[in-house]
């Protein structure tokens, strides 16, 4: 059996405000293994985001990591030097975030924002950085590569910035690809193409995606495996399909019947999407049940 | 609405100097013009002349408390008219548009064009010097700002649910503007003016100062260091209280100004503690 | 980029022609006549028969319109007139004087430069610190402070007390004489600076951008270089060319308190005497000044930032 790339065990992330830590992550653990995608969904402020800034060392004030393990590659980043953890981040973990728009320096064109990667990690020259990130720029199938390198992010369409954000991401061919709502700023039709691309490159590279979303559809056509969280907890946790076919969290299956399904109405009649509450009783049991399915078998493969 | 130490501290220092400026006439121990006395000239500061005395011996202290009506009223008048000038043209170069909008726009970009104490200069060259030329002349300088705020302001509640309503309802075009845009668009107003007093009372200083301001013999704080740059080797009483006085009350001033665009805004307040 | 700076510099002429006929205007609602009043200044009595000479022979009995014809005329050959009281050509008196103002102005916005945008960086880098509390409070004192109050405290302790530095005038133009009005004059944009400076580096680095730099392994030193530097730096370029406008006005007083041989303190001079020609003159050069800076402002302003010159 192959060891986890990451081993995420009882996590905790705590808000520090005056003297008083609110808990914001309860003993959060779960493993992704190497080549694997894990989706991680949840509401709004389930604590998904936290989980993955917790991961890449990037939570700011007033949050952060008042116990529990990361372990990648066995190796805890918890106990990670500055500098080490510096040397691992962009290089072995790398990360998309939500917002294209933003995510880039509107001062400085992609091609040196991309070369920057090489720069750092590779010990490359600016000039043999740039040219790399030209061809970093065409593993993403980004057309005229030459010339978009010398683009600033505010003349590329919402598209094209987060394949620049792929592009980067994964310049050093990192072990793990953190994507955090990658799709969600897109127009419904970049989306798909966007989904498929990470999903293809991750493939070819077996590089391990950590995937977050509050769609359960994006998850569903992406991951092999997921976790749902809710309230800085992970409530549940199985394989993809089996989660879908079943959900045991009395959350989940809220989750699950506020989503519209194609042919409902054809199958069951006028049929009402159900908001959550409707579904779960009270919401402060909610955190106390937890159904983990066991650990998936070989490399993650369903 | 939260106020934080530095808008308590501004409105403390401003009520000091409205008190001093309300209450010269009882509390000042000597006349600001007249308890003129060559024999008590540049006293260093005791128990009878608690700031000194000036090169014609009159008490800086009791100049002082005097000199605040001045610096209120300049602060206060010259405001009003900037507020009055930038209201009046901002929001009716907003609500109207065309070339009213245009003509206002101009006339603006030229206003900032123009550094503003060399127009209150230059106004101050044609009035001549004295108190109603320089309430006339900061009034008139410092209106572009405001009146950009203005518009701006007007154009995005131009756009606004209850302001189209009115319209609907065949309300008057100054109607609404008085009614439905001006009260909302107090509140960056007001800052505007709290600041623009600071600002007022420095240029009242700095043209008092050159002697085209408020004349001798009297007691503008500014007027006052016009001789100080003689007498300052000899009696530097003479320079540090008047200067302290303007450096409060503006300080004051602006400190308020701060803290009321802090409280409209709370976005502003976590990024300038 | 060449086409958006010529562009941007042909927008100055009609902005200071706007100005030139504002001055104008201003000046001939002056209530009574300029020789009156040019002697009514002086000791003596105003003599009719000398008031009508003088009268006629500055041109002041043309009427009004014609009077306009011949200054934009005039103004269109960069004539500025003639000094009532001197007789000298202005565009000289101004010549004379343009260096020394220059200088004065140009060393107090690099001092303030100089020191207030490293203190508003640093400030911003670490809130909270020691260092960020002393810079703010002294920003906003620096703002609430008359100028040339400190400048008259600064010649007392640093040019009578300790002897330092020459107390005022030009001398023969060494760095000496300039020290004190400079660091006057650069007090308020330093202060200024500082404080915009903290808080649009602040901005930058709560922006998105900077997470992505840092989700990169950048240490926290180069994303500063390579990422808040240059984006901060819009803000400050941006202030820079603001506050020349008001360092120019308060230039005019602290030529005066130094007794530096500026035009700002022809400027006053000339407005104590009513010497219009020589004020119309300077005032229109001053805010010549103020117009050129600001295109340089703005141009500097698109060579930074790429979305600029898009429009």
């Amino acid at each position: 059996m192959t060891a986890p790339l990451l081993d995420v065990r009882g996590l905790k992330v705590a808000a520090r405000l005056g003297d008083r830590a609110h808990p914001i992550l309860k003993e959060v653990s779960f493993q992704i293994m190497p080549g694997e995608a894990y989706g991680l969904v949840g509401e709004s402020g389930s604590g998904k985001s936290v989980t993955s800034l917790a991961v890449m060392g990037l939570l700011k004030k007033p949050l952060r990591v008042a116990g529990g393990e990361i372990l990648f590659k066995g190796q805890d980043l918890l106990q990670l030097s500055k500098r080490e953890m510096r040397r691992l981040r962009g290089n072995r973990v790398a990360m998309i975030f939500q917002e294209p728009m933003t995510a880039l320096n509107p001062l400085s064109t992609v091609g040196r924002q991309i070369a920057e990667m090489f720069v750092l990690h590779q010990g490359k020259g600016w000039d043999e950085a740039q040219r790399l990130a030209v061809d970093a720029l065409a593993s993403v199938r980004v057309p005229n590569p030459d010339r978009r390198a010398r683009n600033f992010p505010h003349q590329m369409s919402g598209g094209l910035r987060q394949r620049v954000m792929i592009a980067m991401a994964l310049a050093c061919n990192p072990d793990l690809l953190i994507a955090d709502e990658p799709t969600t700023a897109l127009d419904v039709t970049v989306q798909a193409e966007v989904l498929r691309l990470i999903k293809e490159l991750c493939a070819e590279r077996g590089t391990a995606v950590l995937f977050i979303s509050h769609d359960l559809g994006v998850i569903a056509s992406t991951c092999q495996r997921v976790g749902v969280m809710y309230s800085g907890c992970l409530v549940e946790e199985n394989e993809t399909q089996a989660l879908f076919g079943d959900p045991r969290h009395e959350y989940t299956r809220g989750l699950l019947g506020a989503l519209p399904r194609l042919g409902s109405r054809s199958q069951h009649g006028r049929q009402r999407l159900v908001d959550i509450d409707s579904i779960i009783s009270d919401r402060s049991k909610l955190t106390e049940t937890r159904f983990i399915a066991p650990r998936a078998a070989e490399g993650g493969q369903p | 609405m939260r106020f934080g130490f530095n808008f308590m501290l501004g409105a403390t220092l401003t009520a000091l100097v409205i008190l001093a400026g309300i209450l010269a006439p009882w509390i000042a121990p000597f006349d600001p013009v007249l308890d003129a006395d060559l024999m008590n000239s540049e006293l260093p500061p005791d128990a009878t002349f608690w700031f000194g005395t000036d090169g014609q011996g009159r008490d800086v202290y009791s100049r002082i408390l005097y000199g605040a009506q001045i610096s209120l009223t300049v602060g206060i008048v010259s405001q009003v008219i900037n507020s009055i000038i930038g209201v009046t043209l901002g929001m009716t170069a907003g609500y109207w548009g065309g070339w009213w909008d245009d003509l206002v726009n101009g006339l603006t970009n030229v206003m900032l064009a123009i550094p503003s104490l060399i127009f209150a200069l230059a106004v101050m060259a044609v009035l001549g010097p004295g108190l109603p030329s320089l309430l006339i002349a900061l009034g008139l300088t410092n209106w572009s700002w405001t009146c950009r705020i203005a518009r701006s302001s007007t154009l995005s509640l131009k756009s606004q649910g209850y302001v189209q309503a009115a319209q609907t309802l065949g309300y008057g075009d100054l109607r609404i503007m008085f009614t439905q845009i001006l009260p909302n668009m107090m509140g960056p107003i007001l800052v505007m003016a709290t600041l623009g007093m600071g600002s007022a009372v420095l240029s009242e200083a700095a043209l008092s100062f050159l002697g085209l301001g408020i004349q001798p013999p009297f007691p503008s704080w500014g007027s006052m260091l016009t001789d100080a740059r003689q007498l300052i080797q000899m009696a530097p009483w003479v320079a540090v209280f008047p200067g302290l006085a303007i450096f409060l009350s503006v300080l004051g001033f602006n400190l308020l100004g701060d803290g009321l665009r802090d409280s409209l805004d709370p976005h502003m307040r976590t990024r300038n503690p | 980029m060449l086409r958006f700076a010529l562009r941007r510099n042909l927008q100055i002429v009609p902005t200071v022609i706007v100005v030139a006929l504002l001055i104008f205007v201003i000046f001939s609602v002056v209530p009574g006549s300029f020789a009156a009043s040019l002697f009514a200044d002086g000791k003596r009595a105003a003599d009719p028969q000398m008031m009508a000479r003088l009268t006629q022979e500055l041109g002041l009995d043309k009427p009004l319109m014609e009077r306009f014809v011949t200054y934009v005329t005039d103004l269109a050959r960069f004539d500025l007139g003639t000094s009532f009281r001197t007789r000298q050509p202005v565009i000289d008196l101004i010549n004379d004087r343009m260096w020394a103002s220059l200088q004065l102005a140009i060393a107090a916005m690099v001092f303030a430069v100089l020191v207030g945008v490293p203190l508003g960086f640093l400030a911003a880098l670490r809130p909270g610190s020691v260092l960020d509390t002393v810079t703010m409070i002294g920003a906003v004192s620096g703002l609430s402070m008359p100028q040339f109050w400190l400048g008259l405290l600064m010649m007392y302790v640093f040019a009578l007390q300790l002897n330092w530095l020459p107390s005022f005038g030009y001398g023969d133009g060494s760095l000496q004489n300039l020290i004190l009005p400079a660091v006057t004059l650069g007090v308020t944009p330093l202060a200024l600076l500082a404080r915009t400076t903290r808080a649009g580096v602040l901005d930058v680095l709560n922006a998105d951008f900077i997470r992505t730099a840092h989700s990169k392994g950048m240490s926290e030193a180069k994303v500063v270089r390579w990422h808040v530097a240059r984006n901060a730096l819009v803000l400050i370029v941006t202030t820079v060319g603001l506050q020349f406008g008001s360092l120019i006005g308060q230039a005019v007083v602290i030529e005066k308190l130094f007794a530096w041989p500026g035009i700002g303190s022809l400027l006053v001079d000339s407005v104590a005497i009513r010497d219009i020609p020589v004020v119309q003159g300077t005032i229109l050069v001053i805010v010549l000044w103020f117009l050129i800076i600001n295109t340089a402002v703005d141009l500097i302003y698109a060579a930074i930032d790429p979305r600029i010159k898009q429009e």
